[in-house]
């Protein structure tokens, strides 16, 4: 017996393309836009958003039985602050110069739109297994995105990618950079982001026509 | 065989193939087609189609584009050898080392600018399957007039794939942009190469080698061209040597294309006389920053700016010197004019002309760093051009509205039939 079924594989795989959060649900933009422009800090804040999301999503679907209705979006709140206040704190005291890059946006993580967007309409009505594979699919969305972003940014922007110098020194001009190349200052301000995003989206949609929306 | 019916011929073997529209751009922009207007039925018969429409601004762009040409030279080895004492036109302007200076390096922009800009367009209608749209032919030479003479071409190749891309074919092509694509190209290299863009040595060729030569150890003059605008950010307006007429006709540094307001203003009414561009946009332009500049001018006067603000340079410069000097006079002749991204509805354009105007001198005298504000002024206003309309739009039918429920129509005949006509009409 395969590990997953089918209709559990599609919960981690669906979300990665053609149900992606950030380019097709149009979710979570906000961080992707801020935190985007080292390749490091999207690593981290996906790798994070994983964490949170994943057990999130297995802590809300053990409790929805005991969840009243009417409080369960303070419930919710609550299950999300503690986590994120886990990672936060981990991160602080095991990547303090990467969290103080991340500032805070790792405590905006509580208000990301995917993962209430999920407890609510996943984690309320599934198992704590599917639960969890979907929070995994959903988060690994998210990051897919957040990471090219974050390797197109960092490589245009600044000529690194995870802090090493991959296109030569700007300074003394080695590398591309005795050609005449310049880094493009545009890549690290947020619009860049926008607009990378934008053609992922634009790519993704002229790949696959199916999900254009109709307006 | 004449080109033409060799191109017709190209035409005819390549229709409904894929690379159609490529053939027939080439075929149409040339000549015009064999296919006319039969006789018989109704048309409406034009001559100003988008290409002629196109063709006259250019038109109005050549005497812009001649004199950036030798005024890159004249800048060139003016900075090099001092400005001539007892200046002629002649002599020291229209020279063949002053325009050699511009074939050199005026030259290969524009030669960019359209060659990556059409490229990507042949290579849109290809993809798109309509035919190559004539949006480019004047972004094309606007383009290289609006960016320093030093930028690199490939900073200029890939500002201009961006623009036509990103500012003009997500949007559905020529017609369809929300931003006017030759600011938008300007923008894209203003924030991704800031040092090719502003500064004191990227406004006259041989600048910045020069500076590189010194620092690599060779013992010349520094030469610089700073702005006038960028003279009076730095608070050293004293140290400025250009005349009135020489801010007028031109001779100052500047991006290439933008320094002579007398041209410009040629231009410009030429523009108005062939009704292509909007003189209500131009006119409240000019009003909108002569009233900024003027309000600036009496804040001085009150003495609540005094010296020392790092403003002073910039706002005691007499209101009516902003017209003739940077990017301003360009902008509102040519940018701000396009008929595309700019207001549609009169009323529109009187509000959409005044804020450029207005913004323009507020951006460059409150932020010394972006010394020329008229591009994102007019990128802003662009993007409240259709706000704008719909608000006009809106107050004409309210007022038609209210005109409607006041109206009296008075009776023709006694027997009470204007009563049953207003009613109706209401």
């Amino acid at each position: 017996m395969a590990l997953l079924s089918k209709k559990d594989t599609n919960l981690i795989l669906d979300p990665l393309t053609d149900n992606n959060p950030i380019t097709i649900q149009v979710l979570g933009i906000c961080s992707a836009l801020a935190i985007t422009a080292e390749l490091e800090a999207s690593i981290v804040m996906a790798i994070s958003v994983i964490f949170v999301m994943a057990t999130g999503n297995v802590v809300i679907s053990l409790m929805r039985d005991i969840i009243p209705s009417k409080i369960r979006i303070i419930a919710q709140l609550i299950v999300v602050a503690t986590l994120v206040i886990i990672v936060d704190q981990v991160l602080k005291a095991y990547a303090y110069e990467l969290s103080k890059t991340l500032g805070a946006f790792i405590g905006l993580i509580i208000t990301n739109c995917i993962i209430m967007g999920r407890f609510e309409a996943f984690a309320l009505a599934n198992g704590p297994w599917r639960s969890f594979l979907d929070g995994i699919g959903n988060a690994l969305g998210y990051g897919i995105i957040l990471i090219i972003v974050g390797f197109f940014r960092e490589l245009l922007g600044s000529g690194t990618l995870l802090g090493f110098p991959v296109l030569g020194d700007p300074i003394t001009k080695t590398g591309l950079y005795a050609t005449g190349y310049e880094n493009n200052g545009f890549m690290i301000i947020p619009p860049a982001a926008l607009i990378v995003v934008g053609i992922i989206i634009w790519v993704q949609r002229s790949r696959n026509p199916a999900l254009v929306e109709e307006n | 065989m004449s080109l033409k019916s060799k191109l017709h011929e190209l035409k005819l073997k390549y229709q409904g193939k894929k690379m159609a529209p490529a053939f027939n751009a080439f075929h149409t922009f040339l000549f015009s087609p064999d296919e006319t207007t039969h006789a018989g039925g109704t048309h409406v018969k034009a001559a100003d189609d988008l290409k002629r429409t196109m063709n006259t601004v250019i038109m109005a762009l050549v005497p812009v584009l001649v004199f950036s040409m030798f005024n890159a030279g004249y800048q060139h080895f003016s900075a090099i050898n001092g400005f001539p004492a007892d200046f002629s036109l002649m002599n020291d302007f229209l020279t063949w080392d002053n325009f050699w200076i511009g074939i050199i390096k005026v030259l290969p922009l524009v030669v960019v600018s359209y060659g990556v800009g059409l490229i990507v367009e042949f290579i849109f209608a290809v993809i798109k399957g309509h035919e190559v749209e004539e949006g480019y032919l004047v972004t094309g030479m606007l383009v290289p007039l609006i960016v320093p003479i030093d930028t690199p071409l490939w900073m200029l190749a890939v500002a201009v794939v961006f623009g036509v891309v990103i500012g003009k074919e997500v949007f559905g092509g020529t017609g369809m942009n929300i931003l006017n694509p030759a600011l938008t190209i300007r923008a894209f290299l203003f924030f991704a190469y800031p040092t090719w863009m502003s500064g004191d040595k990227v406004w006259v060729y041989g600048a910045r080698e020069r500076s590189e030569e010194i620092l690599a150890g060779a013992n010349v003059d520094a030469i610089s061209g700073e702005t006038i605008l960028g003279y009076l950010a730095q608070n050293k307006g004293a140290e400025m040597t250009y005349s009135v007429s020489d801010m007028f006709y031109g001779f100052i540094p500047g991006s290439v294309g933008e320094t002579s307001a007398f041209l410009i203003l040629l231009g410009g009414l030429f523009l108005i006389y062939t009704k292509i561009a909007s003189w209500r946009i131009m006119v409240s332009a000019v009003i909108g920053s002569l009233v900024m500049g003027l309000i600036f001018n009496q804040v001085v006067d009150f003495g609540w700016i005094g010296e020392s603000s790092k403003f002073y340079g910039l706002m005691s410069f007499d209101f009516w010197k902003h017209l003739i000097v940077g990017g301003l006079a360009f902008g509102i002749v040519y940018m701000a004019t396009d008929p595309v991204t700019g207001s549609q509805t009169n009323k529109g354009k009187w509000y959409y002309g005044f804020f450029i105007g207005f913004i323009s001198v507020m951006i460059r005298v409150f932020n010394p760093a972006y010394p020329e504000g008229v591009f994102l002024a007019i990128l802003l206003m662009n993007v409240f051009a259709p706000t704008i309309d719909h608000y006009v739009v809106r107050g004409n039918i309210k007022r038609r509205m209210n005109r409607l429920k006041n109206a009296t129509i008075y009776p023709k005949d006694s027997d009470g039939k204007a009563e049953e006509l207003k009613a109706e009409t209401v």
